[in-house]
């Protein structure tokens, strides 16, 4: 018989950020729909090295439509403890469609206490927001959302 | 035109907090964050002007680094946490691509 004291604590947080997930966010989408260029898959490389990325993990919060490219919030939450064993070093976002791939990485450390970062990004257009959290144990997990633009705002 | 890295960083973040409470902290910083890649509507370049990184320190020690790209949007605004372990000093540097910074500081202290 399994006492509930058993059960991982992960399990648990783990289900609310699924919770969480659904009731913030309509558009994230499966990440083999993501489909990426050369020049995108390459930039992934290079701020992930070999690893092998897997899905889930990571709630996003994005609008499904930026009115305005120039400035889309965009907030990631990571299922991480945070301790100072197990935590998420890194965290990436990837535009796939920008004219350059590149947005931002944080690289948090055990004193962040949340892997939970925000910020505004540019987007020209219509496209995947690829994000990766990287972990202590180099394990690499991704998520990927679309966002509709209204207004482009890299090039204007 | 090259804007002189001297405008006030603005943050928020509780002056008072519990040991081992995580808090929230939010920072900006006015900055165009010109990419290179735009015009004039004359069809003139208008010239790179970036930021390329974001340091967050409490304490002496590492919170958070952030290595800006050209989708980060102008006036860089980020919201991150720390855990708070005892009074803190935090200070928190915005550096540009060509070398010059501009740091801001912050106090927690513990009930």
């Amino acid at each position: 018989m399994q006492h509930l004291d058993d059960l991982p604590l992960a399990v648990d947080r783990r289900q609310m950020l699924i919770a969480a997930s659904v009731g913030l966010v309509a558009s994230i989408v499966p990440f083999a729909r993501a489909s990426t260029s050369d020049e995108v898959d390459a930039a992934i490389r290079d701020l992930i090295g070999n690893a092998t990325p897997r899905d889930g993990g990571i709630a996003l919060q994005v609008p499904e439509t930026a009115e305005n490219g120039a400035v889309v919030p965009v907030t990631v939450v990571v299922d991480s403890p945070m301790t100072a064993e197990r935590y998420v070093r890194a965290i990436h976002l990837v535009a796939t469609k920008n004219p350059t791939p590149g947005i931002a990485s944080f690289r948090l450390s055990p004193a962040s206490g949340r892997a939970q970062v925000s910020m505004r990004i540019r987007l020209a257009e219509k496209q995947m927001l690829l994000v990766f959290a990287e972990h202590s144990d180099g394990t690499v997990n991704r998520a990927a959302a679309e966002i509709k633009v209204s207004v482009g705002g890299c090039l204007t | 035109m090259t804007v002189p890295l001297t405008g006030r960083p603005r943050l928020k973040l509780p002056s008072v907090a519990t040991v081992g409470e995580v808090v929230e902290i939010r920072t900006l910083l006015e900055h165009p964050m010109e990419t290179g890649l735009r015009k004039t509507p004359n069809g003139q370049p208008i010239a790179r002007d970036f930021l390329a990184s974001f340091i967050a320190e409490a304490n002496g020690a590492p919170v958070l680094n952030v290595d800006f790209r050209n989708a980060t949007s102008a006036n860089p605004y980020l919201i991150f946490h720390a855990r708070i372990s005892g009074p803190t000093d935090f200070r928190f540097v915005w550096t540009h691509e060509d070398g010059r910074s501009v740091d801001d500081v912050a106090h927690v202290d513990v009930k």
